[in-house]
């Protein structure tokens, strides 16, 4: 890969690595012919940010020779490359990035004012490829707002709040901070931010209710997206599955998936009331649980199908997917019902849920099942090379 | 000036008296070479040389020229004392070394000779504090033998670019290597960390390149942990210059610009860290 950004596109890509090393540790870096790959996932696995760059945002660009190469390395080295974004624009005049392979470096080349060549070589890691899969467009609800506007409102919480409730009517949205149940109420101090419909660009609520999602990861997009100034666009629906953040613009797209916690105020209360859960027994295979499968993906799936892919009607229940597993599982009497203890045991804010599985590649070699094959891969991670050769 | 009728009675007896009328002038170049606690003060009626060392590797000198004072009396050819540099800098800024315009405090600073302490008026805003501080036994410094003669390599760098490099140095890496060059790279520093290295390259015809004389091409290794304190007087300084003499050892001569425009010098010697092979 050789590559040249230049002029405002450079700090465009700084600013995109310190949105990204607000996430994750590792920076994916995957070179296409037809774009510049570059992915995050956070160590929970419970969010994961990607900024795809088409050629025509580089001066000059050239993919690597074999169409599959991925590499990884530490955000925080690519990030010292980049250190100083505000000097960045008035000292930078160009940037070439070019990949070596063979010696696994990564070599950033900074053209700076007054004939100054800064030159970084990077070692990089070989690894696989690191994508999620998401469907911005199954999202019933879809808000899309100027950066500022989620910048001032974000603002108003503290660093201290981790995370964010969004309720949306079909008029309103309400960003409130979340408190945990176990939290003293009385102690606990609420912030809540009420928006109107006409403050957004685009505001379409096909699904009204309240999801939840750490704050930092949307900080770390809201930082690019004010500085690109951008709008942003909110895709989420129920509680326990993703909400998707992204900005899009001719040559670049910008994706960051988060995990939203699954309900347990719905979860009790339905807790015994199984009908649901059993609306579709087939779609829950016994198989499945013994994956280790992120609950929700299923439930996820299992809703879709159950609203004949026509999007996310209000009618369907809503309730929290995992609730559904659950009740499942101990009214089963499986010997998952361990498992899933063990989960409900979990901290509340454990309970975002991975976005990743390694054992979601199996699921090609298990094709004859009619629900693996419908169901929708939410991300994978394919770190093990075993699987990946069963291809 | 209700400082200068207080003490002029006694002034005779002490063998040194300096005055200032803004303090900062004094604090902000120490703090340029405050990176260990002893200081060595040699006053002659030139001025004022303040020494700090450290592993006998580093050696920093300030020197703030007799004029830089409003008052700068010597009764002997050279008075020298030692005293606990954090001390003084906290007693020079003992009214918060307030950066208000117009507001500035005022120093007289006097010394009594051997065995006496050294004894700070400072005046602000009408309130006077008197500070003693204990002077220690003088130490030699030790003589780096840096002699301009010998000067292999010498650049005069504009502060603002290599202020930039210095901010942005890979600090995981133990060394600063500095390579000169009358050839290409010409000035070049690198680093090599725990994620690989890079080189800041400077080329001789830069703007910000003043002078360049490099005569042999010379790379030579300086610990990191030994130059981070002299970032401290690039960040004051307006102009550096770089030399390496035969031996490798380093020297950063760093030109600072005062509140009143007063040019004052601080300067770093260090000795490399290792012999780099010859590629």
């Amino acid at each position: 890969m050789d590559c040249m950004v230049t002029g405002g596109h450079v700090k465009v890509l700084a600013t995109a690595i310190h949105s990204l090393s607000r996430i994750g540790e590792d920076l994916y870096l995957q070179p296409q012919e037809d774009e510049l790959a570059l992915r995050t996932v956070n160590s929970s696995h419970s969010a994961y940010a990607c900024f795809l760059f088409s050629p025509p945002f580089f001066q000059q660009y050239s993919s690597c020779k074999s169409p599959t190469f991925h590499c990884k390395m530490a955000i925080k080295c690519v990030q010292a490359v980049f250190r100083s974004l505000s000097s960045l624009e008035k000292m930078v005049e160009r940037c070439r990035i070019q990949l070596n392979s063979e010696k696994s470096r990564l070599t950033f080349t900074l053209h700076c004012k007054h004939g100054l060549l800064k030159t970084h070589n990077l070692s990089i890691q070989d690894c696989e490829s690191l994508q999620a899969v998401f469907n911005k467009e199954s999202c019933a609800n879809v808000l899309r707002a100027q950066p500022r506007l989620l910048v001032e409102t974000v603002l108003h919480f503290p660093t201290s709040v981790e995370e964010v409730s969004v309720s949306v009517s079909s008029e309103r949205v309400c960003f409130r901070n979340h408190v945990e149940e176990e939290a003293e109420q009385s102690k606990a101090v609420l912030t809540e931010l009420s928006l109107s419909a006409k403050e957004f660009e685009q505001f379409t609520v096909g699904c009204p209710g309240r999801v939840t999602f750490c704050l930092k990861e949307m900080r770390g997009l809201l930082m690019f997206a004010e500085s690109s100034g951008l709008p942003v666009s909110l895709h989420f629906d129920e509680p326990g599955r993703p909400v998707i953040l992204s900005l899009t613009e001719s040559v670049l797209e910008v994706n960051f998936v988060l995990a939203t916690l699954s309900e347990d105020s719905h979860l009790c209360n339905h807790f015994n009331n199984s009908t649901e859960c059993h609306q579709n027994p087939a779609l829950l295979p016994d198989d499945f649980m013994n994956d280790d499968i992120d609950s929700y993906l299923i439930a996820m799936e299992t809703s879709e199908l159950a609203s004949g892919g026509s999007g996310c009607p209000p009618t369907l229940p809503r309730k929290a997917s995992m609730g559904q597993l659950r009740a499942r599982a101990s009214s089963e009497g499986e010997e998952e019902e361990e498992e899933e203890e063990e989960e409900m045991r979990r901290p509340p804010n454990e309970k975002f849920r991975s976005l990743f599985f390694g054992s979601m590649l199996p699921t090609s070699s298990q094709a004859t099942n009619q629900t693996l094959r419908t169901q929708e891969v939410l991300a994978s991670d394919s770190e093990n090379e075993e699987e990946d050769s069963s291809f | 000036m209700p400082l200068s009728t207080q003490s002029e009675a006694g002034d005779e007896r002490y063998v040194l008296v300096a005055s200032l009328d803004n303090v900062r002038n004094l604090s902000n170049i120490l703090k340029a070479i405050t990176f260990k606690d002893h200081a060595l003060f040699n006053a002659t009626p030139n001025g004022l040389k303040v020494t700090v060392e450290d592993s006998k590797c580093l050696q920093a000198n300030a020197f703030i020229q007799a004029e830089i004072f409003q008052e700068f009396t010597i009764q002997e050819d050279s008075v020298s004392f030692q005293v606990n540099l954090t001390v003084l800098l906290d007693c020079l800024t003992i009214f918060g070394g307030s950066t208000t315009p117009g507001v500035t405090t005022a120093l007289r600073m006097c010394y009594n000779g051997y065995g006496y302490p050294l004894t700070l008026f400072l005046e602000e805003g009408g309130v006077v504090t008197v500070c003693k501080i204990n002077t220690e036994e003088p130490e030699d410094p030790i003589d780096f033998e840096f002699c301009s003669t010998n000067v292999t390599n010498k650049v005069i760098l504009q502060s603002d670019s290599l202020r930039e490099a210095f901010s942005e140095l890979d600090m995981t890496s133990e060394i600063l290597q500095i390579t000169m060059s009358p050839s290409q790279p010409y000035f070049r520093l690198s680093t090599f960390g725990n994620s690989g290295n890079a080189h800041y390259d400077y080329p001789k015809d830069s703007d910000m390149m003043e002078l360049f004389q490099c005569t042999k091409t010379q790379t030579n290794r300086y610990k990191m942990s030994l130059l981070k304190p002299s970032t401290k007087a690039l960040a004051l300084s307006c102009k550096v210059s770089v030399r390496t003499d035969t031996r490798g050892f380093l020297s950063l001569q760093y030109l600072v610009r005062n509140d009143d425009g007063q040019i004052c010098f601080v300067e770093y010697y260090c000795c490399p860290d290792e012999e780099v092979e010859e590629e």
